[in-house]
């Protein structure tokens, strides 16, 4: 016990790539699912014991040396109350999708494909986890690589469905192979100036390279601009920050359901954590923000994702491409909360890291009951469906309201914390637009609502509630996500410890 | 490009020596220029060329797909099996030592020769399938047994 306590950074990581590999090969017909689910609910225990065990120490943070190699030399784990929170999102989120996926899996991907399907769905979340829990930037790279090598895959697997699966999971390859370039760019780029590749050494050693900047001799000023520059706009990418967004929408809309879910209510995630990583712990606070005002373009672009994702969300036919362009505008106010780089700034950001994975994991696993039952997510596909599916229907009205941030859903938690983090800025139009983005949510979330409950259907499908096997993660999802709005002292202590963390190694 | 006598005799005298120059590259990778990736390279276009002068589907009897496909998991298990291996000898993952406890510096190239093994297995096992994957059911003459009239075209 001892023995898997002391290697959790590692085994975190190590398990779903070698259970993946034998996936491959052995996972035919039914045991590439049982491999899957037994793996994920192994990291979930594991990543819950690492959050334990975070919090327990007295500077919050975990160690691991891969080969018992020294940092810088060699790949250091490191897990902080900010990275323990999100390897638990990634590893929750995980394990109650691939609950759900059996069936839904089944009936959209051929079953001879199947053990590749599990296999590439391990190879992802190892990639997700990997890319939260490790300490070196470069090794960041490989697992970003790896995540987005096998969701390009996942997402042309939705092409038995609808062709067009194959046209966006190539989008995706071409936008998500230059976000990974650049940011690899800029990684070459800091180890020019530092010579190092760990990311808490790299920011020691740009202290005294950004003191040198005042001065008469600066050293290394336009190679670290340029690296940071280069990083911003990779993982901005990554995260799909508008304007950087196009890729999202068709590869949400086509994927199969399951990686849809997966994919909205983790992959962005992941990116928006690396992203504060760099700009917090990498860069720094006092260069980031203070010496290049990156929050006022982050600002800027997250304030304009709110407002055009919303909008554009408004007008969609095709209900999961809306949950797909309400996510743009969701990552929004992800980015609009660390930008701010105040306490309750982060604070919101990370808890709406949690809360919007639960509520969109579980909008998009309701979807998937639709697409199992009816066989399309068009409106016209949800026209009077409140009757026939009510379970599932009311999950996703639920899902809705906390998109909209009604008060006693976990929305309502995170804008709450980001309104209060814009006022304490004096950001006033800042909070005018999250205000007006829940507007608009309340806009397209009715549009819908709508017609689930008041459409009137004219071909009669005879269409039975959900098997119970995707019923249930998809209310442990919407339940999770209304249970964190009523009772939120569980997400705002851990989003508070992830907030302090970040804000004490301000340099 | 089976007709031509040249083709026939340079691929048959060359796929020999890539397969030893390979073995070379690899058994050097641990200490010196060389190593896993580049002999998994080696060792796949030596059956590359094979596959390119004789046919896709000759090539395919040689080495099955099923076992290709197989040898890209089978190396990345190896490389992984070795780090977990050391995780339950109680040493932490991938830290070599755990393959002789009492020589760690002498153990750590054999750990080293290990996960290039890996290395070069599951680069070959990749080549392969991306071979096959472009061009299984691309060249009719691939899909049916070898017929000396079918490319006559090509021959000479």
């Amino acid at each position: 016990m001892e023995l898997i306590r002391h290697n959790l950074p590692a085994l975190i990581v190590v398990t779903p790539l070698v259970i993946g590999l034998l996936t491959s090969i052995i996972g035919r017909r039914g045991l590439g699912w049982w491999m899957a689910m037994g793996t994920t609910a192994a990291g979930l225990a594991m990543s819950v014991q690492l959050l334990v065990d975070v919090l327990a120490q007295g500077d919050r943070t975990v160690e691991y040396l891969m080969g018992n190699w020294p940092v810088p030399f060699g790949i250091g784990y490191s897990v902080d109350p900010l990275n323990a929170t999100v390897l638990l999102i990634v590893s929750l989120l995980g394990a109650v999708i691939t609950l759900y996926a059996r069936k839904s899996v089944a009936s959209e991907v051929p079953a001879g494909k199947l053990n590749f399907f599990y296999a590439l769905w391990l190879f992802c979340i190892t990639g997700l986890l990997g890319i939260t829990i490790t300490g070196d930037a470069f090794n960041l790279y490989v697992l970003l690589e790896i995540s987005s090598l096998s969701t390009y895959t996942l997402v042309a697997m939705g092409k038995d469905r609808n062709r067009r699966a194959l046209t966006a999971a190539v989008n995706y390859v071409v936008l998500g192979s230059i976000g990974a370039c650049f940011y690899l760019v800029g990684v070459a780029y800091l180890y020019m100036a530092t010579g190092s590749l760990n990311i808490a050494d790299i920011a020691e050693r740009l202290q005294p390279i950004y003191a040198s900047w005042g001065t008469e001799a600066p050293i290394y000023q336009k190679t670290v601009i340029t690296g940071f520059a280069f990083m911003a706009v990779g993982l901005s990418l990554k995260l799909a920050l508008f304007p950087l967004h196009g890729w999202l929408p068709n590869a949400y809309t086509y994927a199969p359901s399951s990686v849809s879910a997966l994919l909205a209510s983790t992959a962005t995630k992941v990116g928006a954590y690396a992203f504060i990583r760099v700009i917090f712990t990498l860069m720094g606070v006092g260069f980031a923000f203070g010496r290049l005002h990156t929050d006022v373009a982050l600002m800027v672009c997250s304030g304009a994702a709110i407002l055009v994702g919303s909008w554009l969300a408004i007008r969609q036919t095709n209900v999961k491409k809306l949950l797909a362009y309400s996510s743009i505008a969701q990552i929004g106010y992800i980015a609009l909360g660390f930008a701010l780089a105040n306490k309750d700034g982060i604070t919101a950001s990370v808890i709406h890291l949690f809360n919007h994975a639960l509520t969109k994991g579980g909008m998009f696993l309701a979807l998937g009951i639709v697409m199992y039952r009816v066989g399309g997510t068009r409106l016209s596909d949800l026209r009077g469906l409140g009757r026939k599916l009510p379970i599932t229907m009311g999950a996703f009205t639920a899902g809705g309201l906390g998109l909209i941030g009604v008060p006693l859903t976990s929305g309502f938690i995170s804008k709450w914390y980001l309104v209060s983090a814009c006022l304490e800025q004096g950001r006033y139009e800042l909070a005018a637009i999250v205000l007006v983005g829940s507007v608009l949510a309340l806009v397209y979330v009715w549009r819908v609502v709508e017609t689930i409950y008041f459409g009137k259907r004219e071909d009669e499908v005879n269409v039975r509630e959900a098997p119970a096997s995707m019923l249930v993660p998809t209310l442990i999802l919407v339940g999770a996500s209304i249970y964190f709005g009523v009772d939120s002292s569980f997400t705002t202590h851990i989003a508070g410890e992830a907030a302090d963390f970040l804000l004490k190694v301000k340099p | 490009m089976k007709d031509n006598p040249i083709m026939r005799l340079a691929v048959r005298w060359n796929i020999p020596f890539m397969l030893i120059f390979a073995l070379y590259t690899q058994a050097h990778g641990e200490l010196g220029p060389g190593g896993g990736f580049q002999s998994g390279v080696i060792v796949a276009a030596a059956f590359i060329l094979y596959g390119l002068v004789f046919g896709g589907a000759e090539m395919r009897r040689v080495v099955p797909r099923w076992f290709t496909d197989l040898l890209g998991a089978v190396g990345v298990l190896i490389y992984a099996g070795a780090g977990v291996y050391a995780m339950a000898m109680g040493y932490e993952f991938l830290d070599h030592a755990a393959l002789m406890p009492s020589n760690p510096g002498g153990a750590e190239p054999w750990g080293m020769t290990i996960v290039e093994y890996g290395v070069g297995i599951t680069v070959f096992g990749v080549m392969m399938t991306i071979f096959n994957e472009i061009t299984e059911g691309t060249n009719p003459e691939d899909n049916e047994p070898t017929d000396d009239s079918a490319d006559t075209e090509y021959g000479s």
